[in-house]
Protein backbone atom coordinates (compact mmCIF):
# COMPACT_ATOMS: atom_id res chain seq x y z
CA UNK A 1 0.00 0.00 0.00
CA UNK A 2 3.01 2.92 0.74
CA UNK A 3 4.46 1.74 -2.45
CA UNK A 4 0.80 3.13 -4.23
CA UNK A 5 1.01 5.84 -1.83
CA UNK A 6 4.37 7.22 -2.99
CA UNK A 7 2.74 7.25 -6.80
CA UNK A 8 -0.65 9.60 -5.74
CA UNK A 9 0.49 12.80 -7.21
CA UNK A 10 -1.49 15.87 -6.37
CA UNK A 11 -2.02 18.94 -9.20
CA UNK A 12 -3.95 22.07 -9.70
CA UNK A 13 -5.55 22.58 -12.80
CA UNK A 14 -6.24 26.05 -13.45
CA UNK A 15 -7.57 28.52 -12.63
CA UNK A 16 -5.89 29.68 -15.89
CA UNK A 17 -7.10 26.88 -18.08
CA UNK A 18 -8.80 26.87 -21.41
CA UNK A 19 -10.81 24.14 -20.95
CA UNK A 20 -12.07 25.04 -17.64
CA UNK A 21 -14.71 27.63 -19.06
CA UNK A 22 -13.42 30.61 -17.19
CA UNK A 23 -11.39 31.06 -13.97
CA UNK A 24 -11.92 27.92 -12.36
CA UNK A 25 -9.69 25.49 -10.43
CA UNK A 26 -9.82 21.97 -9.34
CA UNK A 27 -7.22 20.21 -7.21
CA UNK A 28 -7.09 16.65 -8.22
CA UNK A 29 -5.42 13.46 -6.68
CA UNK A 30 -4.29 11.12 -8.97
CA UNK A 31 -2.47 7.64 -9.03
CA UNK A 32 -1.28 7.31 -12.36
CA UNK A 33 -3.58 8.80 -14.57
CA UNK A 34 -6.95 7.82 -12.17
CA UNK A 35 -8.66 10.53 -10.34
CA UNK A 36 -8.76 9.78 -6.53
CA UNK A 37 -10.30 13.05 -5.31
CA UNK A 38 -11.16 16.24 -7.12
CA UNK A 39 -11.40 19.30 -5.31
CA UNK A 40 -13.43 22.41 -6.85
CA UNK A 41 -12.28 25.33 -5.98
CA UNK A 42 -14.05 28.95 -7.34
CA UNK A 43 -14.87 32.83 -6.54
CA UNK A 44 -11.88 34.06 -8.83
CA UNK A 45 -14.74 35.94 -10.91
CA UNK A 46 -17.07 37.32 -7.98
CA UNK A 47 -18.42 40.54 -8.45
CA UNK A 48 -20.96 40.94 -5.49
CA UNK A 49 -23.41 40.85 -8.01
CA UNK A 50 -26.31 40.26 -4.66
CA UNK A 51 -24.74 43.49 -2.80
CA UNK A 52 -25.19 45.36 -6.02
CA UNK A 53 -28.38 45.20 -6.59
CA UNK A 54 -29.39 45.22 -2.64
CA UNK A 55 -28.02 49.16 -2.75
CA UNK A 56 -29.06 49.97 -6.35
CA UNK A 57 -32.83 50.32 -7.46
CA UNK A 58 -34.83 47.22 -8.65
CA UNK A 59 -34.47 48.77 -12.28
CA UNK A 60 -30.61 49.18 -12.39
CA UNK A 61 -29.79 44.82 -11.25
CA UNK A 62 -31.32 44.24 -15.08
CA UNK A 63 -27.94 45.19 -16.48
CA UNK A 64 -26.58 43.51 -13.89
CA UNK A 65 -28.28 40.44 -14.59
CA UNK A 66 -27.39 40.04 -18.33
CA UNK A 67 -23.86 39.33 -16.47
CA UNK A 68 -24.38 36.16 -14.48
CA UNK A 69 -24.24 33.92 -17.25
CA UNK A 70 -23.38 35.94 -20.15
CA UNK A 71 -23.97 33.41 -22.84
CA UNK A 72 -28.02 33.56 -22.08
CA UNK A 73 -28.82 37.30 -20.96
CA UNK A 74 -32.34 37.28 -22.34
CA UNK A 75 -33.06 34.18 -19.91
CA UNK A 76 -31.44 35.83 -16.74
CA UNK A 77 -33.63 38.98 -17.64
CA UNK A 78 -36.50 37.03 -17.64
CA UNK A 79 -35.72 34.98 -14.38
CA UNK A 80 -35.49 38.29 -12.71
CA UNK A 81 -38.63 40.48 -14.38
CA UNK A 82 -40.41 37.21 -13.27
CA UNK A 83 -39.59 38.17 -9.81
CA UNK A 84 -40.54 41.72 -9.57
CA UNK A 85 -43.55 41.35 -11.46
CA UNK A 86 -44.62 38.72 -8.69
CA UNK A 87 -43.46 40.86 -6.20
CA UNK A 88 -45.46 44.03 -7.43
CA UNK A 89 -47.97 42.16 -9.11
CA UNK A 90 -47.62 43.03 -12.50
CA UNK A 91 -48.89 41.61 -15.77
CA UNK A 92 -47.91 41.10 -19.03
CA UNK A 93 -49.30 42.22 -22.10
CA UNK A 94 -49.61 38.93 -24.48
CA UNK A 95 -47.55 40.04 -27.45
CA UNK A 96 -44.80 40.59 -24.80
CA UNK A 97 -44.98 37.17 -23.52
CA UNK A 98 -44.52 35.70 -27.01
CA UNK A 99 -41.91 38.13 -27.85
CA UNK A 100 -40.27 36.23 -24.07
CA UNK A 101 -40.81 33.22 -25.44
CA UNK A 102 -38.77 34.01 -28.87
CA UNK A 103 -36.06 35.09 -27.31
CA UNK A 104 -35.56 32.62 -24.92
CA UNK A 105 -35.86 30.24 -26.92
CA UNK A 106 -33.23 31.50 -29.58
CA UNK A 107 -31.45 31.70 -26.50
CA UNK A 108 -31.32 28.32 -25.52
CA UNK A 109 -30.67 27.26 -28.99
CA UNK A 110 -27.41 29.30 -29.20
CA UNK A 111 -26.22 28.19 -25.84
CA UNK A 112 -26.77 24.44 -26.98
CA UNK A 113 -24.98 25.07 -30.07
CA UNK A 114 -21.97 26.98 -28.26
CA UNK A 115 -22.09 23.90 -25.56
CA UNK A 116 -21.68 21.35 -27.74
CA UNK A 117 -19.14 23.36 -29.63
CA UNK A 118 -16.98 24.07 -26.43
CA UNK A 119 -17.47 20.34 -25.40
CA UNK A 120 -16.14 19.53 -28.41
CA UNK A 121 -13.29 21.52 -28.06
CA UNK A 122 -12.58 19.79 -24.53
CA UNK A 123 -12.33 16.83 -26.60
CA UNK A 124 -9.84 17.79 -28.61
CA UNK A 125 -11.36 18.44 -32.11
CA UNK A 126 -9.78 21.58 -32.48
CA UNK A 127 -12.20 24.25 -33.79
CA UNK A 128 -14.47 23.01 -36.49
CA UNK A 129 -17.38 21.76 -34.33
CA UNK A 130 -16.98 24.86 -32.49
CA UNK A 131 -16.88 27.11 -35.73
CA UNK A 132 -20.04 25.66 -37.04
CA UNK A 133 -21.73 26.08 -33.57
CA UNK A 134 -20.85 29.46 -33.62
CA UNK A 135 -22.24 30.34 -37.87
CA UNK A 136 -25.36 30.13 -36.06
CA UNK A 137 -24.74 31.73 -33.05
CA UNK A 138 -23.83 33.93 -34.68
CA UNK A 139 -27.11 34.82 -36.66
CA UNK A 140 -28.57 35.05 -33.78
CA UNK A 141 -26.73 37.58 -31.90
CA UNK A 142 -27.14 39.26 -34.76
CA UNK A 143 -30.72 39.43 -34.21
CA UNK A 144 -30.24 40.38 -30.47
CA UNK A 145 -28.65 43.53 -31.86
CA UNK A 146 -31.37 44.14 -34.00
CA UNK A 147 -34.00 44.23 -31.06
CA UNK A 148 -32.32 45.22 -28.33
CA UNK A 149 -29.02 46.98 -29.35
CA UNK A 150 -26.22 44.57 -27.51
CA UNK A 151 -25.74 41.16 -28.44
CA UNK A 152 -24.55 39.64 -25.47
CA UNK A 153 -25.74 41.97 -22.80
CA UNK A 154 -29.10 42.58 -23.91
CA UNK A 155 -30.93 44.34 -20.94
CA UNK A 156 -34.39 43.67 -23.19
CA UNK A 157 -36.77 42.79 -20.20
CA UNK A 158 -38.75 44.90 -17.89
CA UNK A 159 -41.01 44.39 -15.11
CA UNK A 160 -44.53 44.18 -17.12
CA UNK A 161 -43.33 43.54 -20.59
CA UNK A 162 -40.16 44.10 -22.66
CA UNK A 163 -38.22 47.23 -23.35
CA UNK A 164 -39.34 47.68 -27.09
CA UNK A 165 -41.36 46.01 -29.35
CA UNK A 166 -40.32 43.65 -32.92
CA UNK A 167 -40.85 44.61 -36.22
CA UNK A 168 -42.42 42.91 -38.24
CA UNK A 169 -38.99 42.50 -40.69
CA UNK A 170 -37.36 41.27 -37.06
CA UNK A 171 -39.53 38.70 -37.33
CA UNK A 172 -39.51 37.25 -40.65
CA UNK A 173 -35.57 37.09 -40.09
CA UNK A 174 -36.40 35.16 -36.96
CA UNK A 175 -38.47 32.80 -39.04
CA UNK A 176 -36.36 32.58 -41.36
CA UNK A 177 -33.60 31.28 -38.90
CA UNK A 178 -35.61 29.15 -37.35
CA UNK A 179 -36.80 27.30 -40.92
CA UNK A 180 -33.23 26.74 -41.77
CA UNK A 181 -31.60 25.67 -38.41
CA UNK A 182 -33.05 21.95 -38.55
CA UNK A 183 -30.94 21.96 -41.79
CA UNK A 184 -28.10 22.80 -39.61
CA UNK A 185 -28.86 20.50 -36.83
CA UNK A 186 -28.97 17.70 -39.15
CA UNK A 187 -25.66 18.66 -40.78
CA UNK A 188 -24.27 19.05 -37.25
CA UNK A 189 -25.28 15.87 -36.00
CA UNK A 190 -23.87 14.04 -39.23
CA UNK A 191 -20.72 15.54 -38.29
CA UNK A 192 -20.64 14.61 -34.78
CA UNK A 193 -23.27 12.01 -33.36
CA UNK A 194 -21.99 9.11 -35.19
CA UNK A 195 -18.60 9.90 -34.34
CA UNK A 196 -16.82 6.96 -33.31
CA UNK A 197 -13.90 8.87 -31.65
CA UNK A 198 -16.73 11.44 -30.02
CA UNK A 199 -18.54 7.61 -28.97
CA UNK A 200 -15.22 6.21 -27.14
CA UNK A 201 -15.08 9.73 -25.11
CA UNK A 202 -18.22 10.21 -23.85
CA UNK A 203 -19.92 6.90 -23.81
CA UNK A 204 -20.07 5.45 -20.19
CA UNK A 205 -17.91 8.27 -18.96
CA UNK A 206 -18.96 10.63 -16.27
CA UNK A 207 -21.80 8.92 -15.12
CA UNK A 208 -24.40 11.00 -12.90
CA UNK A 209 -26.74 8.29 -11.23
CA UNK A 210 -30.20 9.19 -11.17
CA UNK A 211 -30.65 8.82 -7.09
CA UNK A 212 -27.79 11.52 -7.13
CA UNK A 213 -28.53 13.99 -9.57
CA UNK A 214 -32.09 14.39 -7.75
CA UNK A 215 -30.05 14.84 -4.40
CA UNK A 216 -27.78 17.06 -5.51
CA UNK A 217 -30.24 19.06 -6.82
CA UNK A 218 -29.33 18.94 -10.25
CA UNK A 219 -31.55 20.28 -12.56
CA UNK A 220 -31.13 21.45 -16.58
CA UNK A 221 -30.53 19.22 -19.41
CA UNK A 222 -27.66 17.29 -16.49
CA UNK A 223 -31.12 16.12 -14.93
CA UNK A 224 -32.84 14.87 -17.80
CA UNK A 225 -29.91 13.10 -19.26
CA UNK A 226 -30.17 10.76 -16.11
CA UNK A 227 -33.52 9.86 -16.82
CA UNK A 228 -35.19 12.51 -15.15
CA UNK A 229 -38.56 14.04 -16.36
CA UNK A 230 -38.14 17.39 -14.45
CA UNK A 231 -38.66 20.74 -17.31
CA UNK A 232 -39.64 23.52 -15.15
CA UNK A 233 -41.44 24.96 -18.65
CA UNK A 234 -43.88 21.72 -18.15
CA UNK A 235 -43.75 21.72 -14.24
CA UNK A 236 -44.08 25.50 -13.55
CA UNK A 237 -45.39 25.85 -16.82
CA UNK A 238 -44.30 30.08 -16.27
CA UNK A 239 -45.16 32.87 -18.55
CA UNK A 240 -47.12 30.85 -21.82
CA UNK A 241 -45.33 27.57 -22.06
CA UNK A 242 -48.78 25.79 -21.53
CA UNK A 243 -49.76 26.88 -25.41
CA UNK A 244 -47.11 24.84 -27.32
CA UNK A 245 -46.72 21.66 -28.07
CA UNK A 246 -42.90 19.95 -26.94
CA UNK A 247 -41.86 17.04 -25.86
CA UNK A 248 -38.60 16.61 -22.58
CA UNK A 249 -36.23 14.26 -24.17
CA UNK A 250 -34.77 12.18 -21.67
CA UNK A 251 -31.74 10.43 -20.98
CA UNK A 252 -31.17 7.01 -19.89
CA UNK A 253 -27.67 6.30 -18.98
CA UNK A 254 -26.35 9.41 -17.90
CA UNK A 255 -23.18 9.99 -19.31
CA UNK A 256 -21.67 12.90 -21.03
CA UNK A 257 -23.17 11.07 -24.44
CA UNK A 258 -26.48 11.72 -23.16
CA UNK A 259 -25.67 14.87 -21.77
CA UNK A 260 -24.87 15.66 -25.25
CA UNK A 261 -27.72 14.23 -27.04
CA UNK A 262 -29.91 15.71 -24.70
CA UNK A 263 -28.37 19.36 -26.01
CA UNK A 264 -28.88 18.25 -29.83
CA UNK A 265 -32.81 17.27 -28.76
CA UNK A 266 -33.51 20.12 -26.99
CA UNK A 267 -32.51 22.31 -29.59
CA UNK A 268 -35.02 20.39 -31.99
CA UNK A 269 -37.69 20.85 -29.37
CA UNK A 270 -37.06 24.20 -29.51
CA UNK A 271 -37.05 25.00 -32.59
CA UNK A 272 -40.95 23.45 -32.71
CA UNK A 273 -41.31 25.91 -29.60
CA UNK A 274 -40.08 28.97 -31.63
CA UNK A 275 -42.43 27.96 -35.06
CA UNK A 276 -45.34 27.88 -33.39
CA UNK A 277 -44.54 30.99 -31.27
CA UNK A 278 -44.01 33.04 -34.64
CA UNK A 279 -47.21 31.32 -36.17
CA UNK A 280 -49.32 32.76 -33.03
CA UNK A 281 -47.85 35.93 -32.19
CA UNK A 282 -50.62 38.36 -31.24
CA UNK A 283 -50.05 42.33 -32.30
CA UNK A 284 -50.67 44.79 -29.37
CA UNK A 285 -48.81 46.40 -26.44
CA UNK A 286 -45.50 45.09 -25.34
CA UNK A 287 -45.66 46.88 -21.79
CA UNK A 288 -48.36 46.93 -18.92
CA UNK A 289 -49.49 50.79 -18.87
CA UNK A 290 -49.42 50.24 -14.92
CA UNK A 291 -45.92 49.50 -14.96
CA UNK A 292 -43.25 52.11 -14.65
CA UNK A 293 -39.61 52.66 -15.65
CA UNK A 294 -38.44 54.45 -12.76
CA UNK A 295 -38.95 54.30 -9.13
CA UNK A 296 -40.89 50.94 -8.95
CA UNK A 297 -41.89 50.46 -4.55
CA UNK A 298 -42.94 46.91 -4.25
CA UNK A 299 -45.57 46.89 -1.28
CA UNK A 300 -43.46 45.05 1.51
CA UNK A 301 -43.33 41.46 0.59
CA UNK A 302 -41.25 38.47 -0.90
CA UNK A 303 -41.01 36.55 -3.81
CA UNK A 304 -39.39 33.47 -6.02
CA UNK A 305 -39.49 32.87 -9.17
CA UNK A 306 -38.05 30.54 -11.44
CA UNK A 307 -37.48 29.28 -14.77
CA UNK A 308 -36.03 26.68 -16.83
CA UNK A 309 -32.61 28.75 -18.29
CA UNK A 310 -30.71 26.84 -20.76
CA UNK A 311 -28.24 25.49 -18.13
CA UNK A 312 -30.93 24.55 -15.30
CA UNK A 313 -33.11 26.20 -12.55
CA UNK A 314 -32.56 30.03 -12.47
CA UNK A 315 -34.25 31.35 -9.32
CA UNK A 316 -34.73 34.80 -8.31
CA UNK A 317 -35.60 35.44 -4.66
CA UNK A 318 -36.05 38.75 -3.25
CA UNK A 319 -38.00 40.98 -0.41
CA UNK A 320 -38.67 44.09 -0.25
CA UNK A 321 -39.16 46.26 2.62
CA UNK A 322 -40.92 48.80 0.64
CA UNK A 323 -38.42 51.07 -0.17
CA UNK A 324 -36.87 51.34 -4.00
CA UNK A 325 -34.25 48.70 -3.57
CA UNK A 326 -34.41 45.14 -2.26
CA UNK A 327 -33.81 44.18 1.15
CA UNK A 328 -32.72 40.83 -0.28
CA UNK A 329 -31.78 39.60 -3.61
CA UNK A 330 -30.80 36.28 -4.03
CA UNK A 331 -30.25 34.29 -7.14
CA UNK A 332 -30.09 30.58 -7.60
CA UNK A 333 -27.78 29.93 -10.59
CA UNK A 334 -27.99 26.82 -12.03
CA UNK A 335 -24.35 26.30 -12.89
CA UNK A 336 -23.09 26.42 -9.34
CA UNK A 337 -25.71 23.73 -8.21
CA UNK A 338 -24.72 21.70 -11.11
CA UNK A 339 -21.27 21.81 -10.52
CA UNK A 340 -21.52 20.29 -6.68
CA UNK A 341 -21.44 16.42 -8.67
CA UNK A 342 -18.24 16.91 -10.28
CA UNK A 343 -16.05 15.28 -8.04
CA UNK A 344 -18.69 12.18 -8.07
CA UNK A 345 -19.05 12.25 -11.67
CA UNK A 346 -15.16 12.12 -12.03
CA UNK A 347 -13.78 9.64 -9.56
CA UNK A 348 -12.04 6.50 -10.84
CA UNK A 349 -12.15 8.48 -14.25
CA UNK A 350 -9.15 9.42 -16.41
CA UNK A 351 -7.44 12.88 -16.23
CA UNK A 352 -8.45 13.71 -19.65
CA UNK A 353 -11.59 12.66 -19.14
CA UNK A 354 -12.23 15.50 -16.35
CA UNK A 355 -11.76 17.95 -19.13
CA UNK A 356 -14.92 16.57 -20.79
CA UNK A 357 -17.09 15.61 -17.72
CA UNK A 358 -16.79 19.56 -16.53
CA UNK A 359 -17.19 20.81 -20.18
CA UNK A 360 -20.54 18.23 -20.38
CA UNK A 361 -21.71 20.20 -17.30
CA UNK A 362 -22.12 22.89 -19.21
CA UNK A 363 -21.24 25.78 -16.56
CA UNK A 364 -20.74 29.63 -16.83
CA UNK A 365 -18.21 31.30 -14.21
CA UNK A 366 -20.01 34.37 -14.32
CA UNK A 367 -22.97 32.67 -12.43
CA UNK A 368 -21.00 30.15 -10.45
CA UNK A 369 -19.03 33.06 -9.07
CA UNK A 370 -21.84 36.18 -9.53
CA UNK B 1 -18.64 -0.57 -39.72
CA UNK B 2 -15.97 1.42 -37.60
CA UNK B 3 -15.07 4.76 -39.13
CA UNK B 4 -17.83 5.31 -41.15
CA UNK B 5 -18.94 7.89 -38.45
CA UNK B 6 -16.05 9.66 -39.23
CA UNK B 7 -16.28 9.68 -42.92
CA UNK B 8 -18.99 10.71 -42.81
CA UNK B 9 -18.13 13.86 -40.59
CA UNK B 10 -15.39 13.94 -43.14
CA UNK B 11 -17.91 14.59 -46.01
CA UNK B 12 -20.20 17.16 -43.85
CA UNK B 13 -16.35 19.27 -43.66
CA UNK B 14 -15.42 18.90 -47.27
CA UNK B 15 -19.10 19.98 -48.07
CA UNK B 16 -18.59 23.01 -46.62
CA UNK B 17 -15.24 23.88 -47.46
CA UNK B 18 -16.40 23.60 -50.91
CA UNK B 19 -19.31 24.88 -50.57
CA UNK B 20 -17.90 28.36 -49.42
CA UNK B 21 -16.79 28.72 -52.67
CA UNK B 22 -20.02 28.96 -54.16
CA UNK B 23 -22.38 29.80 -51.33
CA UNK B 24 -22.32 32.69 -49.65
CA UNK B 25 -24.17 31.26 -46.63
CA UNK B 26 -21.15 29.19 -46.46
CA UNK B 27 -18.63 31.75 -46.21
CA UNK B 28 -19.32 33.20 -42.98
CA UNK B 29 -16.08 35.06 -42.15
CA UNK B 30 -15.98 39.45 -42.56
CA UNK B 31 -12.66 40.28 -43.00
CA UNK B 32 -13.10 43.08 -40.14
CA UNK B 33 -11.57 46.05 -40.38
CA UNK B 34 -11.03 45.93 -44.20
CA UNK B 35 -14.68 44.71 -44.42
CA UNK B 36 -17.41 45.72 -42.13
CA UNK B 37 -21.12 44.92 -42.11
CA UNK B 38 -23.54 47.77 -41.74
CA UNK B 39 -24.17 48.61 -37.83
CA UNK B 40 -27.43 47.93 -36.92
CA UNK B 41 -30.01 50.69 -36.10
CA UNK B 42 -30.95 49.38 -32.43
CA UNK B 43 -27.32 49.24 -31.74
CA UNK B 44 -25.86 51.30 -28.93
CA UNK B 45 -22.83 51.43 -27.35
CA UNK B 46 -22.14 54.59 -25.56
CA UNK B 47 -24.06 57.39 -24.43
CA UNK B 48 -24.14 61.49 -26.25
CA UNK B 49 -25.77 64.63 -25.37
CA UNK B 50 -27.82 65.69 -27.59
CA UNK B 51 -27.86 69.99 -28.72
CA UNK B 52 -30.47 71.49 -31.12
CA UNK B 53 -29.13 74.18 -33.18
CA UNK B 54 -25.20 74.69 -34.25
CA UNK B 55 -24.14 75.70 -30.11
CA UNK B 56 -23.24 72.67 -28.36
CA UNK B 57 -23.07 75.08 -25.09
CA UNK B 58 -26.26 77.07 -25.65
CA UNK B 59 -28.46 74.04 -27.41
CA UNK B 60 -27.47 71.53 -24.95
CA UNK B 61 -31.17 70.06 -24.33
CA UNK B 62 -29.80 68.51 -20.45
CA UNK B 63 -31.18 70.58 -17.53
CA UNK B 64 -28.77 69.08 -15.29
CA UNK B 65 -32.00 67.16 -13.62
CA UNK B 66 -29.90 64.31 -12.31
CA UNK B 67 -31.89 61.45 -13.02
CA UNK B 68 -29.75 59.50 -14.77
CA UNK B 69 -26.55 59.99 -12.62
CA UNK B 70 -28.79 58.70 -9.66
CA UNK B 71 -30.47 55.57 -11.75
CA UNK B 72 -26.87 54.72 -13.71
CA UNK B 73 -26.05 51.12 -12.75
CA UNK B 74 -22.44 51.45 -12.51
CA UNK B 75 -22.63 55.12 -11.29
CA UNK B 76 -20.25 56.04 -14.18
CA UNK B 77 -22.36 59.65 -14.33
CA UNK B 78 -21.04 62.70 -12.52
CA UNK B 79 -23.43 65.95 -12.89
CA UNK B 80 -23.00 69.31 -11.26
CA UNK B 81 -25.94 71.66 -11.66
CA UNK B 82 -25.15 75.42 -12.92
CA UNK B 83 -25.78 78.53 -10.53
CA UNK B 84 -27.70 80.51 -13.55
CA UNK B 85 -30.27 79.47 -15.71
CA UNK B 86 -30.86 79.34 -19.50
CA UNK B 87 -34.12 79.12 -21.55
CA UNK B 88 -34.98 75.80 -22.88
CA UNK B 89 -36.72 74.84 -26.93
CA UNK B 90 -40.04 75.90 -25.09
CA UNK B 91 -39.19 79.28 -23.56
CA UNK B 92 -39.19 77.74 -20.10
CA UNK B 93 -35.91 78.70 -18.01
CA UNK B 94 -33.95 75.97 -17.10
CA UNK B 95 -30.72 74.99 -15.24
CA UNK B 96 -27.70 73.53 -17.55
CA UNK B 97 -24.97 70.79 -16.47
CA UNK B 98 -22.14 72.88 -15.68
CA UNK B 99 -19.90 69.55 -15.71
CA UNK B 100 -21.55 66.73 -17.04
CA UNK B 101 -18.73 64.11 -17.32
CA UNK B 102 -19.09 60.17 -17.93
CA UNK B 103 -15.95 57.31 -17.56
CA UNK B 104 -15.90 55.53 -20.75
CA UNK B 105 -13.98 52.68 -18.30
CA UNK B 106 -16.83 52.15 -16.23
CA UNK B 107 -19.73 52.66 -18.64
CA UNK B 108 -21.55 49.38 -19.41
CA UNK B 109 -23.61 50.82 -22.35
CA UNK B 110 -26.71 49.39 -20.69
CA UNK B 111 -29.05 52.77 -21.80
CA UNK B 112 -30.73 52.92 -18.92
CA UNK B 113 -29.66 56.66 -18.83
CA UNK B 114 -31.34 57.27 -22.10
CA UNK B 115 -34.52 55.19 -20.83
CA UNK B 116 -34.81 57.73 -17.68
CA UNK B 117 -33.85 60.63 -18.65
CA UNK B 118 -37.41 62.89 -19.39
CA UNK B 119 -35.58 65.34 -21.42
CA UNK B 120 -34.73 63.68 -24.53
CA UNK B 121 -31.39 64.60 -23.65
CA UNK B 122 -29.23 61.60 -23.88
CA UNK B 123 -28.97 58.85 -26.36
CA UNK B 124 -26.80 55.79 -27.13
CA UNK B 125 -24.23 55.95 -30.13
CA UNK B 126 -22.93 53.24 -32.27
CA UNK B 127 -19.93 53.95 -32.80
CA UNK B 128 -17.78 51.84 -31.35
CA UNK B 129 -13.94 52.09 -31.97
CA UNK B 130 -13.25 54.28 -28.37
CA UNK B 131 -9.80 53.20 -27.62
CA UNK B 132 -7.22 55.40 -26.64
CA UNK B 133 -3.76 55.38 -25.46
CA UNK B 134 -4.43 57.46 -22.51
CA UNK B 135 -5.37 55.99 -19.65
CA UNK B 136 -7.15 58.57 -17.31
CA UNK B 137 -7.53 61.84 -19.34
CA UNK B 138 -8.96 59.90 -22.54
CA UNK B 139 -11.71 57.60 -20.75
CA UNK B 140 -13.57 60.42 -19.15
CA UNK B 141 -15.46 62.43 -21.27
CA UNK B 142 -16.60 65.77 -20.53
CA UNK B 143 -19.74 67.40 -21.64
CA UNK B 144 -17.65 69.30 -24.70
CA UNK B 145 -16.81 66.06 -26.08
CA UNK B 146 -20.24 63.83 -25.25
CA UNK B 147 -22.25 66.63 -27.48
CA UNK B 148 -23.66 65.74 -30.67
CA UNK B 149 -25.89 67.93 -33.17
CA UNK B 150 -29.50 66.58 -33.28
CA UNK B 151 -29.09 65.72 -36.82
CA UNK B 152 -26.30 63.03 -35.87
CA UNK B 153 -29.29 61.28 -33.46
CA UNK B 154 -31.34 61.48 -36.75
CA UNK B 155 -29.03 59.84 -38.81
CA UNK B 156 -28.13 56.71 -36.61
CA UNK B 157 -31.59 56.19 -35.30
CA UNK B 158 -33.76 57.21 -37.75
CA UNK B 159 -37.33 55.68 -36.48
CA UNK B 160 -36.67 56.34 -33.01
CA UNK B 161 -35.76 60.31 -33.85
CA UNK B 162 -38.63 60.56 -35.79
CA UNK B 163 -41.11 59.59 -33.00
CA UNK B 164 -38.76 62.00 -30.33
CA UNK B 165 -39.28 65.08 -33.29
CA UNK B 166 -42.63 64.50 -33.67
CA UNK B 167 -44.00 64.52 -29.67
CA UNK B 168 -41.10 67.46 -28.92
CA UNK B 169 -42.81 69.52 -31.85
CA UNK B 170 -46.19 68.76 -30.56
CA UNK B 171 -44.79 69.95 -27.20
CA UNK B 172 -43.15 73.04 -28.86
CA UNK B 173 -46.70 73.80 -30.28
CA UNK B 174 -48.80 73.59 -27.08
CA UNK B 175 -46.25 75.67 -25.08
CA UNK B 176 -46.67 78.47 -27.93
CA UNK B 177 -50.08 78.42 -28.24
CA UNK B 178 -50.72 78.87 -24.28
CA UNK B 179 -48.20 81.49 -24.60
CA UNK B 180 -50.56 83.24 -27.07
CA UNK B 181 -53.51 82.25 -24.89
CA UNK B 182 -51.95 83.82 -22.19
CA UNK B 183 -50.92 86.81 -24.51
CA UNK B 184 -54.80 87.53 -25.40
CA UNK B 185 -56.02 87.18 -21.93
CA UNK B 186 -53.84 89.63 -20.73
Amino acid sequence: MSQVAEDIMEISMGPQHPSTHGVFRMDVRLEGERVLRLKPVFGYLHRNHEKIAENASYLAAIPYTDRLDYLCSMTNNWGYALAVEKLAGLAVPERAEYIRVIVAELTRLQNHAGMVGFLLQDMGASGTPLMYAFTQREKVLDLFEELSGARMMCNYMRFGGVRVDCSPEWLRQTAALVAAFGGFLDEFEQLLTGNEILMARTQGVGVLPQELAINAGVTGPGLRASGVNYDLRKVDRYGIYERFQFRVPLGEHGDVFDRYMMRVLEMRESVKILEQALRDIPSGPVMDPKAKVRGLRPKVGEAYARIESPKGELGFYLISDGTPNPYRYRVRPPSLINLTVLEDMCLGQNIADVVVILGSIDIVMGEVDR
Amino acid sequence: MLGLGIVKGLIETARNFLGSYVDKNRLVTVQFPEERLPVAEAARNFPFLIYDGVDPEQGLRCVACQICEKECPPRCITIEKSKDKKPDFVGKSQFYPAVFDIDVSVCMSCQICVEVCPFDAIRMDNEFELSTTDRFGGLLWTKEKLARPNEHYLAIHPTEAAEVEARRAEEKAQAEAKKQQAAVTQ
